[in-house]
């Protein structure tokens, strides 16, 4: 049993002595080697460090010690987030050779269940994007269709799952990073609401609206993960103190009576049809299984796309200030005579375009004489945003619907044209803003036979909810079972 | 000083940074004597990827009764913005800092300028951190920076442009630097810039309702500073509008060496801050409960307690002023004066021998080598007449330099001689010995009652009680005329 | 009521300068074009009534978290160097400020 096996089933195996950590994860790194040189989801590994880890779990559990709930299970982790000792570089040139001296706070937790840090996993240039075309190492490849891309930014974490490189991979998701990536690549993808997981070593994007979640191939792995990341942490501010639910004992609860929300708004123009399709698919699935189907309306839909891109490049060209080439990251080896003329050059040879294009209108949102016109605008939206998902959950225990609009398209096909790449994330975003709990899980396919996801989308804290209506929405259907072709040169 | 018909506008920010262990949004040490460059900093201070800032609650309790003591009104409500501008020393690209909805409104600062109580209304009063320190290193054309200070907590306290004179402005700021000293807020040192100031100066006709070009003047850091500061800079301004010019609003920087004011290198762009609410701090809730709590343990002020030393314990306006300069120094002083019960005898010795001593050596009162109770033990000695004044100041210099105690002293001298008896014979004794002395005296050399004083205390080795003595003698010299 | 973003322009040299990003003419008119699409996107904002409602800065009302006063220990030099550009061992450098 290998790396493409489910993190339940290989928990199992390495239980009973079917396998051993050591030999999961040679076997993980082994199909990196093999695959990865096409897909491009892994920035690098650290192959000493997880074999050395992988060997004293083998010990421990041979010695009969005790071993955390995720003993021995080789993990990926988006780039995004900070890792003691590894290079961290949020696949910019600007944090090349970056070596945190810290880990983030959902890797302490992941250590601490004794996972096996594998390696960091690409992405869109810190999280900037919804193609993952623009990570440090050219575009990563949808492995379902290698001229398509995976979705972004999380590209690299759901291509390695849908590779079948690792069971369970951390992404982070500001406007749809984790959920839209996940439906491309026929994964499943979760959320939390804001202030579940610890914010603490995870380098900010937009801080606001920025989660990191779990990614896995089935919903029941999703649980596994979620279990070990969520929590408080006193290090993190704006991280939740409420309890965490037993998110697996959950899994099995009937959805009978479930009152799930469809709203029009996510059915209109722009949606392709094949897309609609699968997602009505679903909810007639859900509705088999016992739920509820109730019309709701999020009349705000609409403006979110612009309150999102104001607020997210307001709070990134304030977050992105501290690369500024003095303390760590990169500086620019031409010769400058003076400190604005470092910054300038500095970051000009860091930063990509498309972050580039965010830090100068984020900048201007923020700028004197169009704070109000903008930002605060912007905010004020978010308030009307989260009004109709509070009304909308006064009717429903869920709202379904898309992922995205489209199923994945061709590498470049989008790239020249920013705005239509923004409107893609026209479903996923709202979620953000509202600081919802949402996951995404395969629900059929598109007219070019790529994956398409299914969103459920939660009132705060309504994870354990979500979770039990993928599980019996992925159960009834054959779905998660389907794997992508196998990589060939 | 300024030219006659004009006046000066002044408003005051001053930087205080609290005495708290760690610094405003981390658990790294905010200072440490001696400590190299460098080495008080942690992935938060260096402002690394992905770190997040977490509020030190010590920071908000010292700003809560630093604001209570001034009678500001606490915001339950207040929020952190971020203040964005590129500078080596400003780890994040931004400074965390409270900008439009700061943590105290209002209050006051009343002191007294020339004799006269002023109230000087504050505006507000936020929290925000400091930046590291930038050191420029001319010889190889490049700059050092060392972030030990950057996340340290400070207050800004801002007043109202109510200042008009240098002299108001050295009595506001001593005043809050007698405040935050006495309230514990803040260690005020201020060779080491943990009470910083700047002043907005700007001049106009007396008379004029309206305002005149303000400049922002740096680096009056002392006292002295904002005096000689203010006073050169108002100069400079009535000077250039007196001669038909017309006066920018600039930063410039005093220049204690030269005597001038010099207008800051000026950016080439206007400083845009971009504030927005910081989106990893939330709103700062401060409710009733916590308020009243830290009202509950306010220290009376130094105000009150000057106040205090003329009305309850008979001390002059100027006496009670020299004693509360500082918090120790009023607390020493109330020790003795408490153990000897004669505040004005306390008031004396501290002013006229102990602060002389301190001075000279250039001690505070905290090191000083006579505890308060030592000195009470002596001046008990005082008070009893067991010693004379000259003998207690003979003791209290070798208690000084050697740190011995007044009991030892007094045994290895002896007592004062207050007994009237021994006294009178001691007297009779010098007069019989000296008879064309007495005969002097009464064909009327009156100068010769103090050589007869003289004399009995040289044969009492200075032991005998100088007023008694001299009594004596006067008394004794007209029995026997 | 507030300026309508639509009647606003964007002046990339400034913000560009604000932002310490130096662009070459491609760029700049390359972002010119860009934003001023997604300029003309947002502007759809003015649509909306927005008088009296209340801004949101976190999606997730919380009341400040607090830490107590308590230190821990710092990097180490080694630690606090080890990703920088350029320093003498007791500070970081950069080129002549001021
Ligand atoms: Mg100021
Ligand atoms: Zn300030």
């Amino acid at each position: 049993m290998g790396p493409e096996a489910s993190a339940t089933e290989l928990l199992a195996a390495l239980a009973s002595g079917a396998t051993s950590a050591l030999a999961l994860t040679e076997a993980a790194l082994a199909r990196i080697r093999a695959v990865d040189g096409h897909l491009g989801a892994w920035l690098r590994t650290d192959e000493a460090s997880a074999l050395e880890t992988a060997a004293r779990i083998d010990r421990r559990r041979e010695l009969g010690q005790p071993l955390g709930p995720l003993a021995g299970l080789p993990v990926g982790v988006k780039d995004m987030i900070c890792t003691r000792g590894m290079e961290t570089t949020a696949s910019s040139r600007i944090l090349e050779g970056f070596v945190p001296p810290y880990d983030a706070t959902v890797v302490e937790r992941l250590r601490a269940a004794d996972a096996i840090v594998l390696g960091k996993l690409a992405m869109d240039e810190f999280a900037m994007g919804s193609s993952s075309e623009r990570s440090l190492r050219g575009p990563v490849r949808n492995p379902w269709d290698l001229e398509r891309v995976p979705g972004g930014s999380s590209g690299g974490s759901a291509v390695a799952l849908a590779s079948g490189t690792c069971p369970l991979t951390l992404g982070t998701d500001t406007g749809g990073s984790i959920r839209q990536p996940a439906a491309f690549c026929g994964v499943a993808g979760l959320k939390p609401t804001y202030g579940r997981v610890s914010r603490q070593g995870v380098i900010a994007y937009a801080s606001s609206l920025d989660q990191v979640g779990p990614m896995a191939r089935s919903v029941r792995d999703l649980a596994l993960l979620l279990q070990v990341i969520a929590g408080h942490d006193p290090r993190d501010a704006t991280s939740l103190p409420d309890p965490v639910p037993d998110y697996q004992a959950v899994l099995d609860r009937p959805v009978d009576g479930l009152r799930v929300g469809v709203p029009a708004e996510y059915f209109q123009e722009g949606l392709d049809p094949a897309v609609e399709l699968a997602v009505r698919a679903a909810e007639d699935t859900l509705r088999g299984e016992g739920a509820v189907l109730v019309p709701v309306s999020l009349p705000h839909t609409r403006y979110a796309i612009a309150a999102y891109y104001l607020i997210a490049t307001a709070e990134a060209s304030s977050n992105l200030a501290r690369y500024d080439g003095v303390r760590y990251g990169h500086r620019t080896a031409e010769p400058t005579g003076d400190i604005d003329t470092l910054y300038s050059r500095t970051r000009a040879e860091g930063f990509g375009p498309e972050v580039k294009r965010r830090i100068i209108l984020g900048t201007f949102a923020l700028s004197s004489g169009y704070y109000d016109a903008y930002y605060l605008r912007a905010q004020k939206v978010r308030t009307l945003v989260r009004r109709d998902f509070a009304q909308a959950f006064e009717r429903c225990d869920v709202i379904c619907g898309p992922t995205s609009p489209v199923g994945p398209w061709r590498i470049g096909e989008r790239s020249g044209d920013p705005l239509a790449m923004y409107l893609t994330d026209i479903y996923t975003v709202p979620a953000n803003l509202a600081g919802l709990p949402c996951l995404s899980v395969p629900c059929g396919v598109d007219s070019s036979g790529m994956p398409v996801g299914l969103q459920l989308i939660g009132p705060p804290l309504g994870e354990a909810t979500l979770l039990g209506a993928a599980h019996a929405f992925e159960r009834a259907t054959g779905h998660a079972a389907r794997r992508p072709p196998e990589v060939h040169p | 000083m300024s030219a006659a018909g004009w006046e000066a506008v002044i408003g005051l920010e001053i930087h205080v940074q609290l005495a708290t262990r760690t610094k405003i949004f981390c658990a790294t040490e905010a200072s440490r004597d001696g400590a190299e460059p460098n080495t008080l900093v942690d992935p938060v201070t260096l402002g690394m990827p992905g770190v997040l800032p977490v509020l030190n609650r010590e920071v908000v309790e010292l700003a809560i009764r630093l604001g209570l003591a001034l009678g500001c009104t606490i915001a339950p409500r207040s929020r952190f913005s971020r203040k964005h501008y590129f500078y080596p020393d400003l780890p994040k690209g931004y400074q965390i800092s409270q900008y439009d909805e700061p943590l105290c409104t209002g209050g006051a600062i009343v002191t007294e300028v020339d004799g006269e109580e002023r109230r000087f209304r504050l505006t507000r009063i936020h929290l925000e951190e400091d930046a590291g320190k930038t050191v420029h290193d001319a010889l190889r054309n490049r700059s050092l920076v060392d972030y030990n200070r950057a996340g340290v907590p400070l207050v800004e306290t801002v007043s109202e442009p109510d200042l008009r004179s240098p002299a108001d402005a050295m009595a506001y700021m001593k005043a809050m630097h007698r405040i935050v000293t006495a309230l514990g807020v803040s260690d005020g040192n201020m060779e080491q810039g943990n009470f910083r100031c700047d002043a907005n100066v700007s001049v106009r006709r007396v008379g004029d309702p309206r305002l005149g070009t303000k400049v922002e003047l740096k680096n009056i850091n002392s006292f002295r500073f904002v005096g000689r500061g203010l006073e050169h800079e108002i100069a400079r301004q009535v000077d250039v509008l007196e001669a038909g010019g017309h006066l920018v609003q600039e930063t410039r920087l005093w220049d204690e060496a030269a005597g001038v004011t010099r207008p800051m290198r000026t950016k080439e762009m206007a400083h845009d801050y971009r504030y927005f609410p910081d989106p990893d701090l939330m709103v700062l809730e401060v409710d009733e409960a916590w308020i009243e709590r830290v009202r509950a343990t306010l220290p009376e002020l130094p105000r009150a307690r000057t106040q205090r030393f003329v009305d309850a314990l008979g001390l002059s306006a100027y006496d009670a002023d020299v004693l509360t300069q500082s918090a120790a120094r009023a607390d020493y002083f109330e020790a003795v004066a408490q153990a000897v019960g004669d505040p004005k005898l306390a008031a004396n010795w501290i002013q006229g021998e102990l602060l002389g001593l301190l001075n000279k050596d250039g001690l505070d009162i905290e090191a000083s080598p006579v505890p308060a109770e030592r000195l009470a033990e002596l001046l008990v000695l005082l008070r009893d007449e067991r010693l004379s004044s000259k003998m207690a100041k003979a003791c209290f210099a070798e208690m000084f330099s050697s740190s011995v105690a007044p009991a030892d002293w007094l045994a290895a001298h002896g007592a004062q001689i207050t007994d009237e008896d021994t006294l009178r014979a001691m007297v009779a004794a010098a007069l019989d010995a000296h008879p064309d002395e007495v005969a002097g005296f009464h064909a009327g050399k009156a100068q010769l009652l103090g050589f007869f004083v003289g004399q009995v205390m040289k044969q009492s080795r200075g032991k005998a009680n100088p007023q008694r003595v001299n009594q004596l003698v006067r008394s004794q010299l007209e029995e026997r005329r | 009521m507030d300026a309508a973003p639509s009647e606003l322009r964007i002046d990339i040299r400034q913000v560009a300068t604000l932002a310490r990003l130096s662009l070459d003419a491609a760029e700049t008119r390359e972002l010119e074009g860009a934003l001023d699409r997604i300029l003309e996107y947002v502007a759809q904002l003015d649509e909306l009534d927005l008088d009296g409602v209340e801004p949101t800065s976190h999606p997730v009302p919380l009341r400040a978290a607090w830490r107590e006063d308590v230190a821990a220990p710092p990097l180490s030099r080694d630690e606090a160097f080890a990703n920088a550009p350029d320093h003498d061992g007791t500070a970081f450098v950069v080129p002549r400020v001021v």
